[in-house]
């Protein structure tokens, strides 16, 4: 049998010349060094569904306009979550499963069943939590001094987060923080390299064990508002421990959902600024403009860089043959920069862009972030705050992306806050 | 163009003159009635244009089909009366109508 051949590496690669059949936009390389724009906007203009029979995943098909994008997501149907919404096939070693990965009807009754965790007097509660902490973060940061924004802001205050969303014991809350990176960093899910395939099983297992533990002690007290408590005493899902896969599926994929994307959208936005300082004077002289803002960060950043659907039976799509079981990946990262959709120039950060909450960023459909409106909060309530007490927080140095194929993210953003 | 009445949660009142074949989502886009979000931008895929009718309104219009019906059962304030305002097309059919902004969108 003839093994595939290696696709050539993106990397090395001019955008402008590559021959078309070739682009391959599942390396996770490319998004560690931001290099992706070039060839998505070759696939936007010359081969908006772009087939690439991928040695390791198999027969994919980019889409990259905003539309099309939102069609698949329409078409739950055909454009199946199961088993699972990665472009590399689930890993065996780690079994887990949740409604992300699954359509209706077990999609829509699990989802419903967590889903108040997120409702918005949940989340009206939680605002004064959230004022208060980044308060503390923020009055914390050195002054006249370089720190990693990332790890003093951006992980701190989504993991404070996390942990109160499960009443996690505080102390222990960075756990969360490395089960979430273990789930989506390791290179069998994503093709990063935060972890090994070993260490991530034994992280999991660990996970797993700690969960079960408190579903039991949450199960035997009374009903509260943390995620736990919910699942344990709804009647939808209080017996989902008997289906430990499930049920730790569930878990990590609200760990997940409230960890990484909310982080990066807060690195992201002080990056964008800086990149942008017309902007940064804008809002300086508005703060007004700030919900308006979040929403153009979480559009710049794209934290989710793309999610997959298989094909439940043969196809068409917009004159392309797709075959049952094909991989249909659906890139927000290049439909959130659609000319044709997004107004204004989409390359550009604009605060105050028309139409600026229709991104992709939070996906479209059935299966749309539960989260939205919570990221959204930390991300306002924190820039409140900044506006509050710095006149600028100041890139001073590189940023550092991290390779994923999944995740657009960042471990390092060196900056210096200016008092006001 | 048809007279219709937005009510937003707090109790203030728009009127909106809409017009035909275009959704009652896009007229409260269009006429800056705040409590739509029409993310997005009335494909029936984010249920941020959830507006509520009363009965009346609701039988004449008639029940969602199960793609709307779908995108509105988990929206935090969903009542039986609920709709999609992006699948309802203004006609002249709908003058007069007045329909209740949720005080939430999802």
């Amino acid at each position: 049998m003839l093994d595939k051949v290696q696709p050539l590496r993106m990397l090395d690669q001019d955008p402008k010349t590559i021959p078309l059949d070739q682009i391959d936009v599942s390396q996770a390389e490319l998004y560690e060094h931001d290099a992706q724009w070039g060839f998505f906007e070759r696939l936007r203009k010359e081969d908006p569904i772009h087939f690439f029979d991928h040695h390791e995943y198999g027969r994919t098909w980019a889409v990259s306009r905003f539309d099309d994008i939102a069609y698949v997501e329409k078409n739950h149907e055909i454009f199946s979550s199961e088993p699972t919404i990665t472009i590399a096939d689930p890993p065996p070693d780690i079994p887990f499963q949740s409604f992300i990965q699954r359509d209706p009807p077990e999609h829509d009754s699990q989802r419903a069943a967590v889903q108040p965790v997120v409702a918005p007097m949940n989340l009206a509660k939680l605002e004064d939590l959230i004022r208060q902490r980044v308060g503390v973060i923020l009055d914390g940061l050195p002054v006249g001094e370089t720190f990693n924004w990332v790890d003093e802001v951006s992980i701190n205050l989504t993991t404070q987060m996390l942990a109160t969303l499960f009443d996690f014991p505080f102390e222990e809350r960075h756990k969360l923080t490395y089960w979430s990176d273990a789930t989506t960093g390791a290179p069998d899910v994503s093709g990063g390299d935060f972890i090994t395939i070993e260490e991530r099983n034994k992280a999991l297992a660990e996970c797993g064990e700690y969960f079960v533990r408190l579903w039991h002690e949450r199960a035997n007290g009374p009903p509260g508002n943390d995620l736990i408590s919910m699942l344990a005493h709804s009647e939808k899902t209080r017996d989902m421990i008997n289906k430990p896969m499930e049920y730790l599926g569930n878990i990590l994929l609200l760990i997940i959902g409230g960890n990484d994307t909310t982080r990066n959208s807060l690195t992201g936005g002080v990056l964008a600024l800086n990149q942008f300082p017309g902007e940064y004077d804008k809002l300086r002289k508005d703060v007004s403009l700030i919900p308006s803002m979040v929403s153009e960060i979480i559009r710049w950043q794209t934290p989710i860089l793309g999610m997959t659907r298989r094909t439940k039976q043969d196809t068409e799509l917009f004159g392309k043959q797709i075959k049952k079981g094909d991989k249909v990946v659906m890139w927000y990262i290049s439909g959130n920069r659609d000319e044709d959709v997004i107004k204004g120039d989409p390359n550009k950060f604009i605060i105050d862009r028309e139409s600026v909450r229709h991104h992709l960023s939070f996906g479209f459909g059935i299966h749309r972030c539960m989260g939205n409106r919570l990221a959204e909060m930390q991300i306002r309530v924190a820039w409140e705050e900044i506006m509050k007490r710095f006149s600028q927080v100041e890139v001073v140095g590189p940023e550092v992306r991290a390779p994923s194929n999944i995740i657009r993210g960042y471990r390092e953003l060196p900056v210096q806050v200016h008092p006001l | 163009m048809t007279k219709v009445t937005f009510v937003e949660a707090n109790g203030t009142e728009h009127d909106v003159d809409a017009r035909n074949n275009r959704s009652l989502m896009q007229a409260a886009v269009q006429n800056g009635v705040p409590g739509i979000d029409a993310d997005c931008g009335g494909q029936c895929l984010c249920a941020t244009c959830h507006v509520i009718l009363d009965e009346q309104w609701y039988s004449k219009l008639g029940t969602p089909d199960a793609d709307e019906e779908q995108m509105l059962a988990p929206t935090p304030e969903r009542s039986p009366t609920s709709r999609l305002s992006c699948q309802i097309q203004v006609t002249d059919e709908l003058e007069g109508i007045k329909v209740i902004l949720p005080e939430f969108q999802m």
